[in-house]
């Protein structure tokens, strides 16, 4: 069996799929990161040794912040950023898209499609309120299981509103809510509508939201979210199906157009067995004091990168071991 | 007097010229680093903007050196840049630290302002003072020019690491001089050596245009290198301004013969007609200049919460709209990192590249899926 993988190695978690020559998802892992990325990935593709029993790896492609990373260890033939990715997946998997929102842990993004490639997008890296971690706080202090999450709000008769400016406010909010004796289905539908708004201002200003819109990311397992779009945008909201893996399988697909007629840098299974070590350091050669980032494969270092000037990228890595 | 000075991208070659010329002994401080950054961080109020810490952080740097009086420039407006000179002094009294501030407010009503202020710090008689002017023009023009290759130069290069070596060596050796025959040398022998490493015919090279606050453009530590990061993407960049064209403008009253910003000014109507302090005006003239002229995107860099360049941001859509030509904000803060930054530039330039392509020969993209 032939497969090409796609990974999208995130800070919170790693997603591995392997999909078929005729684009069927064979098999997909979901990996807690765990601050190991790279303990993470080998440890995923034992998994898919295992399970597909030692296919052939015709292509590989990775995306997430640890993108980089993840293609110098296992031998990537395309390295994307997560937005390009999860557009070719969007592309893909719901025809004619005009409008992906994607929400993951961390990060949320949207994506205007227009003639399927992206004509506009805008990445909010840094409001927790409006990514998954948010809904995964507040379920945790309401004591319910993020899985439940959904259908309870779906219950709600009258959600309260709830200030998502900020995560802190958003906490304030809610307890006083609590207090007042709001039940807990029209909280939990008011914190999906609040995560909604605070999406939608921050990432959707001035832009025109078309159907069909895709809905994919971790959050798009929780069913009170997607239907506080519907009710925000008066649109339908469409979960693709493998919502929670669209990066891993846009790569996937990038790395199947890009070695069409060539041979895969896959470096084999057996470098799960290799040890590698990732480490950093702040150079001082200059004012610039880049930190340096180095990966060795059994004490080898076998990769650089971070530096301004090209004087540790360039350095022959072969035989430099890490001190 | 042991005079410092804000570091903005070249302006030290500049200020060393200038203020040695005036007869004051310079300290220069430390180029920015994470270390200026987080000093800064730790003294100035959460809320001030990016550039107000990254110069407090040049200023205790170099008090740390020795450093006893600061010049800075002022701002006018309703921005916040016009109480910087008052906020970083009393922040910096209050850590005890006894330093004299003397800011230079642009000399939008009148020249003899800032003549008063270059007085106070004049210890030199005046043939050595006009020969620092001469010489701190000649040098920052100089490094203007470098750079704009350097820009040009970047996505055509055949060894990119090595040419932002050369252009680097260039910079040092141009503080180092005090003749200006020097300087046109230096300018002559690096360029040559630069040309060297230019591909022309490199391909699929796309035209992105830099907008909006001064420093957030200028300075490359405070942007995350941006420029570097989009050369290495295969994207040649320019600039709404260069330090240069920004002295005369704003010091100089536009005297000298050089682009100037006023004509491109008269651009940024229909879409705003009103001075909104900053450069919110230039953003949204430049981008309209920069769409005329066919540039493939633009990206507006401004440091978070910066009101002038939130008020842009909100007219770039229509821009957009005119024009065609897709525009990308991006906001810094001390919490910024590159690897977020990165990811956007990409996908930026992705998208640029397969909207140029479908417009030829049908998108690879597309046909791939
Ligand atoms: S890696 Fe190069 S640019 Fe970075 S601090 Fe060291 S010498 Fe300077």
């Amino acid at each position: 069996m032939s497969v090409y993988l796609g990974i999208d190695v995130g800070s919170v978690s790693t997603n591995i799929v392997a999909m078929s020559e005729d684009d069927k998802i064979l098999q997909k892992i979901y990996l807690r990161t765990k601050g190991q990325p790279i303990q993470t990935l080998l440890e995923g593709l034992k998994l898919i040794k295992e399970k597909l029993h030692n296919p052939e790896v015709k292509g590989v492609g990775t995306t997430g912040s640890g993108r980089q990373l993840a293609a110098v260890i296992i031998g990537g033939d395309v390295v994307k950023n997560e937005i390009t990715a999860h557009a070719v997946a969007a592309a893909k998997m719901v025809p004619g898209v005009k409008t992906v929102i994607e929400i993951g842990g961390q990060d949320s993004k949207i994506i205007i499609m227009k003639n399927g490639i992206v004509n506009d997008f805008a990445m909010n890296t840094v409001c927790a309120a409006g990514t998954g971690s948010f809904l995964d706080q507040q379920a945790s202090r309401l004591n319910i299981r993020i899985d439940d999450f959904g259908s309870i709000a779906l219950k709600a008769k009258n959600p309260v509103r709830i200030a998502g400016r900020c995560t802190v406010f958003a906490e304030s909010d809610m307890i006083h809510k609590q207090q007042m004796g709001h039940s807990l289905e029209d909280i939990l539908a008011g914190l999906c509508e609040a995560l909604v708004r605070n999406y939608l201002s921050n990432l959707g200003k001035g832009k025109s939201l078309l159907e069909p819109v895709a809905f994919q990311g971790g959050v798009a397992a929780n069913i009170g979210i997607k239907h506080a779009f519907e009710k925000a945008l008066s649109l339908n909201v469409i979960v693709p199906p493998n919502f929670d893996v669209m990066g891993a399988i846009g790569v996937a697909y990038l790395a199947k157009s890009a070695v069409q007629n060539g041979k895969s840098k896959f470096k084999g299974f057996d470098i799960s067995e290799a040890q590698f070590q990732a480490s950093s350091f702040e150079c001082s050669n200059c004012s610039n004091a880049c930190e340096v980032v180095q990966i060795a494969k059994d004490k080898k270092i076998i990769a650089r990168w971070g530096d301004r000037c090209g004087r540790w990228t360039a350095l022959d890595k072969t035989d430099k071991m890490i001190g | 007097m042991k005079v410092t000075y804000p570091h903005m991208g070249n302006l030290y070659l500049a200020a060393n010229a200038l203020l040695e010329g005036l007869g004051c002994e310079v300290i220069m401080p430390p180029f920015c680093s994470k270390k200026t950054l987080s000093l800064g961080t730790k003294y100035a109020p959460e809320s001030a903007c990016l550039p107000l810490k990254i110069n407090l952080g040049n200023y205790l740097e170099a008090i740390e050196k020795g450093a006893d009086t600061i010049v800075m420039i002022g701002g006018v407006g309703p921005c916040r840049i016009g109480f910087y000179g008052q906020t970083q002094s009393d922040i910096l009294n209050d850590l005890g630290k006894n330093i004299k501030m003397v800011v230079i407010e642009p000399p939008d009503v009148s020249f003899k302002e800032v003549w008063q202020k270059i007085m106070e710090l004049k210890n030199a008689s005046w043939v050595k003072v006009i020969k620092g002017v001469h010489l701190a023009w000649e040098k920052i023009y100089s490094a203007d020019r470098l750079e704009k290759y350097m820009e040009w130069l970047r996505p055509r290069a055949i060894k990119q690491d090595e040419a932002e070596k050369i252009y680097n060596e260039a910079l040092i050796l141009l503080d180092k001089t005090k003749n200006i025959r020097q300087v046109k040398n230096i300018v002559k022998n690096t360029l040559h050596k630069l040309e060297e490493l230019a591909d022309y015919q490199a391909e699929n090279i796309i035209k992105i245009g830099i907008v909006g606050e001064v420093y957030t453009v200028i300075e490359q530590y405070a942007n995350l290198q941006l420029e570097r990061q989009l050369g290495k993407l295969g994207v040649e960049v320019e600039r709404s301004i260069y330090l240069s064209e920004w002295i005369n403008d704003h010091l100089l009253s536009g005297i000298l013969p050089i682009k100037s910003s006023k004509k491109i000014d008269q651009l940024a109507s229909p879409f705003l007609n009103h001075f909104i302090g900053g450069h919110g005006k230039q953003t949204i003239s430049h981008s309209v200049d920069f769409a005329r002229r066919g540039f493939d995107g633009i990206i507006q860099v401004g440091p978070l919460t910066c009101m002038p360049e939130i008020v842009a941001e909100s007219i770039l859509p229509a821009i957009n709209e005119t024009y065609g030509v897709p525009i990308m904000t991006i906001f810094v803060d001390e919490q910024s990192g590159e690897a977020g930054l990165n990811t956007r530039l990409e996908a930026f330039t992705d998208m640029i590249k397969y909207k140029k392509d479908l417009n030829f020969k049908g998108c690879e993209l597309c046909q791939s899926i």
